[in-house]
This record gives structure tokens, sequence and C-alpha cells, in this order.
């Protein structure tokens, strides 16, 4: 096995991870490897170590042995755990081989990659801009240490004839993308969005049609990038936590624990058990608010309206109860490098021990109706496909890979503790249809429910909730990985000389399903787009960054 | 003529059906929207918030795209008029008035149908891409609910030997109370054509803001402000007049003769009373529906029009 050929160091931290660096010849036989054995790809980025003076550079894990460059870094991950790899790059021309041959998602990631830093995959057929539209012209990398982001509002905005230049500029580069051409009798195509009839994120989808029938999907996004991973260079700790909570606000206990996990592992800090036990418990919380909005949502698409009015009340409920007992709805900031930073009661678990008896009977009866209705039925099955073999050739995970048979689930195969106490059952399903993906909201629903009441046997004593983590040690790498509602959410971390954040990649699974989203839609028709992107519902600003 | 008293009562009558039927018809709007919400288990905008709509619609700035034709600001106005003379041909508050003779059940139909050409052709205009997936998709429902629609008038005036609306109505209200069965296919197939002309729940959802969904809301995207509001009020006028048919056909009686003044209350109380349950039956069978894909319209439409001829039939070969 070529990966045993690598130098690799164990990450300490609650997962099983390993780090090392990587020859440039040997990156593409060891990804196709891992391919090989079953592994995907979850995350690449790239990181400019040109700063590194030489004796550093030697030291350092993730720079470059040669003096002043850039860095790729690239994780996968098999049933043993993750590998992340770092390949250095030449200052002058910052190359690396294709990934996107092996692995159908690095697309995106490498021109995101390219957009941010300007590091390139050489070989690539598809060097279009990818978060790049208009907020930066071309060939400035923000993430470069010599970039400086400038906030426009400070500055004072450009008036009269600059501003309508930018503007001019700006909508050229807008409409300038070359989405791939379909041609034939009757072809033609349906832009939609990044405006939408509802309140929903921005992103444009260019359908290339006939009739009704979908030929071709192709997906736009980067229009809420925020230079999230500039704000984060050498934040402090704490402040970082905040902004790392906030890349998606629907999984903002994922980022937070997966962030957390990162910095525990790097500062060799175990949490206290009873810190560990309420993040499950947020964690866990997240996933049932989610999943019940999600259900409401696939109830509304298809016009059964009192299933999102039954299924939001629900979801509702448990927003409030989170607001009275945590202090805040979606529990922002309530996971921070140590621990967390509340409680719950006696009476909050009584609380909380109804609230699960209330859901369980509810979401019962309203899977019934679901079940049994012919009409939603009618609308599920077989609608939005993914086969099994094409969403493990796609690399698609979490929930949407789940439904199409790829039997990942962190909290399965890599659990950090308190997982390895709870037992979780993973819910898969094998047709890859929005009825699969309704039909495992539905069991991790009522798995989480359980695993809600576990945890709350087990949140015994009133031990602290947190131990502080003031500083980090200089030139390392940490990762942390959490099974989110929607699928893994990995955060990496590097520190510099100081031990300050010089780079942080929060990562979503949207990377990766975005594109298989793509592929679900293909020759279904126009109307049934919605309900298909909505059993995803996979995330813009995870990806945007 | 003008001196003949039957003539100005007459007129009075029309005058009366006109203004209540556009001053009331946002108000089964609401109507629909408020029992549907209670049915969610929502408290709901009110009866009266379609009106506030159309105020707020009125008082808005317009947008109009700049490569709109006359063709784009015309058809409101069109959808709107349509709307309102359908509802003056149905005998709704009184059985002989004097616009009912103007026009028979087959121009009713091409009414409806001038509505909708304009408010296709004007979805094109702008010549974006919803508008023309809007006005296809209009085209293929509707073109399957006309004939359906029209061999339902035809089995109601095989009964009253008459196509004009007056004569069906008073063949069937002022007569002895007869259970056709005839008719009650033809009232089967009548709702389901009103669901798909309505833009209703399963053809086609009022309530939706998936763009790519939409049938009727996606032929209206490009217009705001006055041309909105009239086009909004046109449906409601559009499902006031459909209530107002089913309800001339299925369920005529408590219906005022000519010239009744003393009767005029006692028709408007059974106006309202039928009105409000078939708002509220509408807003229930919505409820338990799913919306069905596209393509399966026009099986639910073959299936009115299926419905339409067997009652058809039946007059034929029963004389029901």
């Amino acid at each position: 096995m070529p990966v045993k050929k690598l130098n690799l160091q164990r990450i300490k931290g609650a997962i099983p991870a390993w780090h090392g660096k990587i020859a440039e010849a040997d990156l593409l036989p060891v990804c196709a490897a891992v391919r090989e054995g079953g592994g995907r790809l979850l995350a690449l980025w790239g990181s400019d170590e040109r700063a590194l003076s030489p004796e550093e550079a030697k030291t350092a894990l993730v720079s470059a042995p040669s003096l002043n460059g850039f860095a790729l870094h690239v994780v996968l991950v098999n049933e043993t755990g993750l590998v992340a790899l770092s390949l250095p790059l030449s200052a002058q021309q910052p190359v690396y081989p294709d990934l996107s041959l092996i692995f159908p998602a690095a697309n995106r990631m490498q021109r995101a990659a390219y957009d941010l830093l300007g590091i390139k995959a050489i070989d690539a057929k598809d060097q279009r801009a990818w978060l790049r539209h208009a907020a930066w012209r071309e060939g400035s990398f923000p993430l470069r240490k010599d970039f400086v982001a400038v906030c426009q509002h400070d500055s004072g905005a450009p008036a009269g004839e600059e501003a309508s230049a930018i503007v001019q500029d700006a909508t050229q580069i807008q409409d300038d993308y070359p989405f791939v051409q379909v041609e034939g009798q009757g072809v033609h195509e349906i832009p939609v969005g990044p405006v939408h009839a509802g309140i929903i994120e921005p992103g444009h989808f260019r359908f290339s049609v006939v009739g009704e029938k979908v030929l071709r999907l192709e997906a736009r996004l980067g229009y809420t990038h925020k230079g999230i991973e500039k704000l984060l260079e050498n934040k402090a700790l704490c402040a970082a936590a905040k902004l790392v909570g906030r890349v998606s606000g629907d999984s903002t206990v994922a980022y937070a624990w997966a962030y957390a996990m990162a910095v525990e592992g790097v500062a060799d800090i175990t949490p206290p058990d009873r810190a560990l036990w309420l993040r499950a418990l947020f964690l866990e919380r997240e996933r049932i608010a989610n999943h019940l909005g999600d259900l409401g949502y696939l109830g509304n698409d298809v016009a059964l309206s009192f299933a999102y009015a039954q299924f939001w009340i629900l979801k509702e409920q448990v927003l409030r109860n989170n607001a009275t007992l945590f202090g805040h709805r979606y529990l922002m900031d309530k996971i921070i490098p140590g621990g967390v930073t509340t409680g719950i009661d006696e009476s909050g678990k009584k609380t909380l021990r109804d609230e699960s008896v209330m859901l369980e009977q509810e979401i019962h009866t309203l899977r019934s109706i679901f079940d049994e209705h012919a009409g939603v039925q009618d609308r599920y099955m077989g609608t939005g496909r993914v086969e099994p073999k094409l969403a493990a050739a796609l690399g698609l995970c979490g929930l949407a890979g789940r439904a199409s048979s790829q039997t990942w689930d962190s909290r399965v195969q890599f659990p950090c503790a308190p997982y390895d106490k709870l037992d979780v059952k993973i819910a898969t399903h094998h047709h890859g249809d929005v009825a699969a993906r309704v039909i495992v909201r539905f069991d991790e629903l009522f798995e989480s429910l359980r695993l809600q009441r576990d945890i709350l046997i087990n949140l015994i004593g009133g031990e602290d909730l947190a131990y502080p983590v003031t500083s980090l040690p200089p030139h390392r790498f940490g990762a942390g990985m959490l099974e989110g509602w929607r699928g893994e959410v990995m955060v990496a971390i590097h520190t510099d000389e100081k031990g300050n954040l010089t780079r942080v990649h929060p990562h979503d699974p949207s990377w990766q399903n975005w594109p298989a989203l793509e592929h679900a839609i293909m020759g279904n028709i126009v109307p049934d787009f919605p309900l298909i992107n909505k059993s995803f519902n996979l995330s813009y600003s995870g990806c945007d960054l | 003529m003008i001196n003949n008293p039957h003539f100005i009562l007459a007129i009075l009558f029309q005058l009366t059906q006109l203004l209540l039927v556009v001053l009331a018809a946002p108000l089964l709007t609401g109507w629909v929207n408020q029992c549907q919400a209670w049915l969610q288990n929502r408290s709901g905008a009110g009866v009266l918030q379609p009106y506030r709509v159309l105020h707020k619609l009125f008082h808005k700035d317009m947008v109009l795209a700049h490569n709109a034709s006359w063709l784009f600001r015309l058809t409101p106005y069109v959808v709107f008029a349509c709307m309102w003379l359908a509802a003056a041909i149905i005998p709704i508050i009184a059985v002989d008035l004097p616009f009912s003779g103007a026009a028979d059940v087959i121009a009713l139909v091409g009414v409806f149908a001038l509505a909708r050409m304009f408010i296709s052709l004007a979805a094109m205009d702008v010549g974006t891409a919803f508008g023309s997936m809007g006005a296809r998709r209009e085209m293929l429902v509707s073109f399957l609910a006309e004939p359906a629609l029209l061999m339902v008038l035809f089995t109601a005036s095989m009964i009253s030997h008459s196509t004009q609306l007056p004569g069906i109505v008073d063949a069937l209200a002022h007569h002895q109370f007869v259970l056709y069965p005839s008719m009650g296919f033809a009232a089967l197939a009548f709702g389901i054509v009103l669901l798909a002309e309505n833009a209703r729940i399963p053809v086609d959802n009022p309530g939706t803001h998936l763009e790519l969904t939409m049938i009727h809301e996606a032929m209206i995207l490009e217009y705001s402000a006055r041309h909105l509001a009239l086009i909004e009020w046109g449906s409601s006028l559009k499902l006031f007049a459909y209530i107002s048919i089913g309800i001339a056909l299925f369920i005529p009686h408590g219906i005022a003769e000519m010239g009744n003044w003393a009767g005029l209350p006692q028709a408007v109380g059974f106006l309202v009373v039928k009105m409000l349950l078939a708002g509220a039956a509408l807003s229930l069978l919505e409820i338990v529906t799913a919306k069905m894909r596209i393509f399966r319209a026009p099986e639910f439409l073959g299936t009115a029009f299926l419905l339409a001829v067997l009652g058809l039939l039946i007059h034929f070969l029963l004389g029901a």
C-alpha cells in the first residue's frame, strides 16, 4: 500500500488522522490508491508559506522544503481515518497535477484554490473562475499574505464614472462566464437565479432543456463569498471560533465543534467529559431541527402545505427550547475551544425528555401520512436519482450519500468521544431518489431522538464546562471532523511561528454534493428541480466562504 | 324601451350584480386563504388580506421591462375586463339579466379563452425564460380543460334545451326538483376543470415561490404595481365566476326571479352561504392534495373530459 511509504505522522486529536509531506510525483499515485481502496477526497486547499525562514521550513510540517513557496493540502479519507497530505509548491510557479480525474469533486476545490491563492492544477481542463466573480481582479489572490484586504466601506465608496466602470466591469464578468453549451434541435437554456422568487441563498443554475426535460444543469456559485478564510488569518482563538461557527448558519454546532476539535488536538487538551456530552447533545439537536425543517420544505415543495406548517411548528418548538435552555435558538457560540459555554440542569433535562416524547409521536404520525399519501409518493419515488455507483464515483457524502448506499457516517466510522459510547445506528437506503433521502431523514430523526435520550442519561455531575485554551504551539497542523446534519464538516488549522492561526480552512460537505445534484436532475423535468434541490439542501455559504 | 319599468329594473339588477361581484371577489380569495390557514394550524392573515394587497399594489411605482410592448401593458386591462364581463354574464343573484342574453355559454368559454390568449402572449412578450415556460404550460393545461368545460356546459344545455345560462338556470332551478345523474358526472368534471383553470392544487400552486414549478405565476412574474393588481383582481374574479358557474349549474336553488326586489336579500343570502361552503370545500381539497407532476395534468384533465362525455351519454341514453 503506497500510503505506508509516506512519512505520515499521527495528528493528536479526537479522530484518527495522519499528516505528512508528499512529493509531486507521489501525489497522483497515492490519490489513485486511496480511491482504489474505496477512499474519498475530503478537502483541498492551499496556503502561503513564503514567509517561512529556511530553518523554520525544515521543522514546519506544512512548509516547503525549498525556501519560500506555497503549499497544497489535500485531505483524503478512508476507513482508517483522515490522511492529510501537504505538497510544497514553488513561489514562482505554484502548480500541481490535476486531481479531478481521480476525484471529480476536486474540480471546484482546485478552481477555488486558484482564485484565492493562485496555485494552479496545471493540466486541468476546466480553468474557469469559481469563487472570483468581481470582488477582486484577475491576477490578484486574496489569500496571499501580501494581499491587503480593504473594506470598501472604510476606504470610501468610489463615485461617479469610477463607480459605473466598476459596475460595468462586474456585469461583464458575470455575463462572460462560459457555461457548457448543449446543442441540438429544440434545445434551449433556462437561466435561474442568483436572485430567486423565494428567500433562499443565491446561486445561478443554467438548465439546458428540451421542452420540460433537463439535458444538463450547470450551477454557478460563489455569490456569497465573504472572505472568511482571509478574515480568519491571525484571529484570536475565540474570535476565530465565533467566525467559524458562522460559515454556514444551519451547521453552526458542527463547525464550532470541528474547529474546537482541531484546536484541542493541536493544544493537546481533552475537554471535560460533561462538555463532550453537551456537545453531542447540541449536535443532535442541530440535526433534529434541520431535518424537521427539511421535511417540512419537502412537503411544501409538493404543495402539501399542512406538512410544512406541521413540521415547522415542531422545529420551532426545538428552537425555542434551545433558546430557553441554552440561550441561542441555533446554538451559536455554545461550543468553544476547550469545552462549552453552557450547561443544563435537571429541569432542562426534563423539558428535553418531554419534548422528545412529543416529537417522536408527532413525527411518527407525519411519517405515516407521507408514506400513505399517493400524491406525495408519486412525486418522490424515482425523482432525482443518484445511483450508488455514480454516488461512489462522485464521492457523494453525508445524508445524500447515505441515501445512495454510501455508508459513511463519521459518528460510526470515527466515533470521537462521546460517540464512542453511544453506538450510533447508521441510516442508509439504496434507491438514491428523493424518497430515499426523505426516508434517511426520518430514520436519522428517530435515531437522533434516541441518542438525545441516551446523552441526557449520561449527562451527570456538575464538573467543569471548559478547560481554557490560551495558546497553541508553533508550526502545527490540526484537523477536526464531525458528522453534521448535512455530512462531514471538517476544519483544518495551521499555526505560524508564534502559534497564531495563520490559516484556517473550513470545509463543507456541499463541495462534494453540489456536483452530484447536477447529475441527479438529468433526465428529470424542470418543475421537479426545486424538489430534488431541496432533498439535498446544500449550503451555498459553506462553499462560497 | 327606456320608459319600460321592467327594463330599468333589469339594468339596476345588472349593476347590482356587477358591483357585488367586483367587490366581493377578493373576499372569496381571502376566505379560501383563511380556511387554508386554519387547516394548516396557522392563524392566517384574515379574509380582508386580498384587499390590502390590492391597495398596496395600486399605490406602488411600476417597474416595466425596457422591451415591454403595448401588448404587455394592455393585457392586465383585457384580463380584468374579460373576467368582469364573464361575471356579468353568469346569473349570480338573479336569472334574467340584460347582459346574460348577449352571450351564451359558448361565448362565455370564449371570453375566458380571450383572456388566456392575451396573458400567454404577454408572458412571452418580455422574453424571459419563465414567461415562456409558464405560457407553454398554461396552454398545455387549458387546451385540455376547455373541451371538458364545453362538454359540461353542453350536458346542462341538453337538459334545459338552451345554451343561454339564464335558460339553463331557469330550467334547473325553478322546475320540479329532479336529480340528474348526468349532471352528477358533469359536476365532477367541472370540479376538475375549476381546479385546473384557476391554477389551484393539484395542477398549479398559487402559493408557491418556486419559479421553476409555476404555471400561472410564472406568466405574471414580470408584472408589478397596478398591472399586477389588475391581474390578481382578475384572478379573484375568475375564481368567483367559476364557482358561480358551478352554483348556477349544479345548485341554482334560491336565485332571485327577475325584478323580484323582495327576493334579492334572500338570493344574496343563499349566494353567500354557497360561496362560503364552496370556498371551504376548495381549501379542504387543496390541503389534502399534493401537486401532481405536470405531465400528470393531461391524465387528470382527460378524466374530466371523460366524465363530462359520460354525463352527456347518460343524458342521451337514459334521458336523465
